[in-house]
């Protein structure tokens, strides 16, 4: 009996002594990395990103110069994967209590922060705090009406901005015979006769991940349309109803699943990229962000033409504008509080001219401030790069309507993903255009309606 | 002091319950605290961040699988797992019977039928669509000269097709490696008489072989099918995505889908209660039939 007791006590003071054991460890190794945090006397920002490849390097060399600015804090890049994977990142860690000090949070990311209180510090209170000037007025047109609140005030910082434009290959033009790229799509249209004669296997393609926010988002804003009911979702969250199977739009995919039926159009996806497309001289119009001026010119063996996007033809309110694609920089909130002056700082230092002419003369990407878009236009910098002139162009082409100043949508990837379903089901053939946009917009309408409740109350 | 309880039998009242507390904590905390979070869930509705939640009764339920599309996530989990376990199953148990009667280069045969379920699911799935992927693979040129106009980014049968194909390789030799196992128990003196008795070869197969095979075709049969409901996820992931359209989502997919990237724990939860059901039933299926030795008699 005493045996049998000795040994069980031991066995449990052995795991005791083993959980104790693991103890003074842990607790040795938090003190020793506060030490040295303090003694190395950089307070960390972690900065997730969805930037990679050109745009992540030169994303890491604005963070670098920001380092080595000051010596109080030290920004920490971290590419987390795709825009999506950084908001879904960026949930999962708010809901675990380990939130990064910013992130990079896409266009139709913004009414799932924006709506979510508690989640982050709105930038133009950070930057009051912390004494910076800053005001929506300091940002261009575009870049404004997408990310400001109803109260006109910026709750993130608008950072990577592009909008879609009308990619060209010049020689496949000129070999058909056609003297200017389209205005409209009419014209476009006709432009499909000559290039097939003259050997062309594709006449156009679209974003591949992006191809939603080309066809349809930004194809309603520069019509001068709405996409959705109470001016694309700005002035309630509640009532937000898709416009997806209006006219104009419904004939424009009937245009591009006619061409497609014809394997005059290519788009394999939202998960393949369309470049090669365009870039080996298949099609000859490419309909996708100014963001990769660079990486198209830089793939084609052929002089490419930039131009606006067409429009509908007889439709007198076009072009109106387009609005930025890209992301803004949220600042989390939940963080050590010794972090948010950084936070501060940091989104200071990246919308300064210095910054903003650094990252738009070496991305596709605009000028988000017009501090900055005028510096560039004083140093000759479109002059030499007309084709990076044709999206701040756009973008600024008419002050923009209450319903063109952006898509304000909640869950509005998951809107995305369904209306990828409908493109897939057009450009197959599978569905005709008004039935594919009919069951998009029934699925999308389920998703704002289930955003409105959960964000309503 | 020489141990007197040399055997596997603790007479201390505490030690048994001590050893097998680390085993039951990882339980829990893997688990059962999931498990239970996720039954919770199902009756909430929150917003992505996980705030304001409210009591939703059964919504979740409703939403979950109300068909969105024309074909809705079970549809597409229950298909996919008729078509993946016949064809696998049928493809491994063929494979073995004839290897099994090859003669030396068995061996040979062997390793080469089996080593498809060595590569990992997602290694499987980025190799088949690096082979298939649309105007680029090498399989997908040989199509295209067949042709097909292949693009399985936007035909729903050919996603779904493909799907069924990668799985079915890989399966078809985990299946293989059971059936091989299963012949190999049969008496070689049972061939012999039924030779004796004048069967053919196919008789011996329908008569003899297969039914002696019974327990080991039960057993693969619950593991294709838990593989396509639960595993098949890593191969989706890497090759569609689910798409086009939800015409390659099957449940589990859906899951992750609702739940990780667009944040509605209330609905993953309702779907991954559902989930929980079929696991249950199937593991209870299994338990029950295995147990009883069928062997031979």
């Amino acid at each position: 009996m005493s045996f049998r007791m000795r040994s069980a006590s031991k066995a449990l003071s052995a795991l005791l002594a083993t959980a104790v054991g693991l103890l003074p460890a842990t607790s040795a190794s938090a003190t020793s990395s506060m030490a040295t945090s303090h003694s190395g006397s950089r307070v960390p920002i972690t900065f997730w990103s969805a930037m990679s490849g050109t745009l992540g390097a030169a994303l890491g060399h604005l963070v670098n110069e920001f380092n080595s600015s000051q010596s109080t804090y030290k920004v920490n890049l971290l590419y987390k994967g795709s825009y999506s994977t950084v908001l879904s990142a960026t949930i999962a860690a708010v809901r675990a209590h380990h939130a990064p000090d910013i992130a990079q949070i896409f266009d139709a990311g913004t009414a799932t922060m924006m709506y979510a209180p508690g989640v982050y510090v709105p930038v133009h209170q950070l930057m009051s705090e912390y004494h910076f000037k800053f005001s929506t007025s300091q940002f261009i047109g575009g870049a404004a009406s997408y990310y400001e609140t109803a109260q006109d005030q910026l709750d993130s910082l608008p950072f990577n901005s592009s909008t879609p434009v009308l990619y060209y290959n010049r020689p496949l033009l000129a070999k058909a015979g056609i003297k200017s790229p389209p205005k409209t799509w009419t014209q476009l249209a006709n432009d499909v006769k000559p290039l097939v004669s003259a050997g062309a296997k594709c006449i156009l393609s679209a974003s591949g991940a992006y191809i939603m926010w080309t066809d349809m988002e930004q194809f309603d804003l520069w019509n001068g349309y709405p996409y959705a009911t109470q001016n694309n979702g700005y002035d309630s969250i509640k009532n937000v109803k898709l416009l997806l199977t209006a006219k104009p739009m419904v004939q424009h995919w009937d245009f591009l699943g006619t061409l497609s039926k014809r394997g005059l159009y290519r788009w394999n996806g939202t998960t393949n990229s369309t470049v090669p497309f365009f870039t080996n001289g298949t099609c000859a119009f490419y309909d996708n962000s100014s963001a990769d001026i660079n990486e198209i010119e830089a793939g084609a063996k052929f002089p490419v033409g930039i131009t606006q996007l067409p429009v509908v033809a007889g439709n007198p309110a076009a072009p109106q504008n387009t609005v930025v694609g890209g992301a803004s920089l949220w600042a989390l909130s939940g963080v050590p509080q010794n972090t948010y002056r950084g936070d501060a700082e940091f989104l200071h230092f990246m919308m300064s001219v210095s910054a903003q002419d650094y990252w738009a003369s070496h991305t596709g990407y605009v000028p988000v401030t017009n501090a900055a878009a005028n510096h560039l236009h004083k140093v000759g910098f479109y002059k030499t790069h007309p084709s990076d002139l044709v999206a701040v162009l756009e973008l600024t082409h008419k002050p923009p309507k209450p319903w063109t100043r952006g898509i304000r949508l909640g869950y509005l990837p998951e809107v995305r993903v369904d209306e990828a379903s409908a493109i897939a089901a057009i450009l197959s053939g599978k569905e005709s255009a008004s039935s594919a946009l009919a069951s998009a917009q029934a699925q999308g309408d389920k998703v704002l309606a289930e955003f409105a409740s959960q964000y309503g109350g | 002091m020489p141990d007197r309880a040399g055997g596997a039998i603790f007479r201390g009242r505490f030690l048994p319950y001590a050893l097998v507390v680390p085993q039951l904590v990882i339980v829990a905390i893997f688990f059962l605290w999931p498990t239970v979070r996720a039954i919770y869930e199902s009756f909430e509705e929150t917003n992505a961040f996980g705030t304001g939640a409210r009591f939703s009764g059964l919504t979740n339920f409703v939403n979950a699988f109300s068909v969105a599309g024309e074909v809705g996530t079970i549809e597409v989990t229950v298909i996919l797992a008729c078509v993946t376990t016949v064809l696998a199953m049928a493809i491994g148990l063929f494979l073995a019977v004839e290897a099994d009667q090859v003669g030396r280069v068995r061996r040979v045969y062997r390793t080469l039928f089996i080593w498809t379920y060595a590569v990992p699911s997602a290694i499987a799935g980025a190799l088949w669509l690096f082979l298939f992927e649309p105007g680029l693979g090498a399989g997908a040129r040989v199509l295209v000269d067949l042709g097909v106009n292949w693009n399985f980014a936007l035909h729903s049968l050919q996603a779904f097709a493909l799907l069924v194909a990668v799985i079915v390789w890989q399966q078809a030799a985990y299946n293989f490696l059971f059936y091989t196992a299963g012949l190999q128990m049969i008496p070689r003196d049972v061939f012999e008489a039924a030779s004796i008795d004048g069967a053919g070869k196919l008789a011996r197969f329908w008569q003899v072989v297969f039914p002696l095979l019974s327990p080991t075709t039960f057993y693969l049969l619950v593991m294709n099918v838990l593989y396509a409901f639960f595993s098949s996820f890593a191969i989706i992931d890497v090759i569609t995505q689910g798409g086009p359209g939800n015409a390659t989502t099957t449940v589990v997919y859906q899951v992750y889908r609702d739940g990780f990237q667009n944040g509605n724990t209330g609905l993953a939860g309702a779907e991954t209660v559902f989930l929980l059901l079929i696991a249950a039933a199937l593991t209870a299926v299994q338990f029950r039939f295995l147990n009883r030795k069928v062997f031979y008699r």
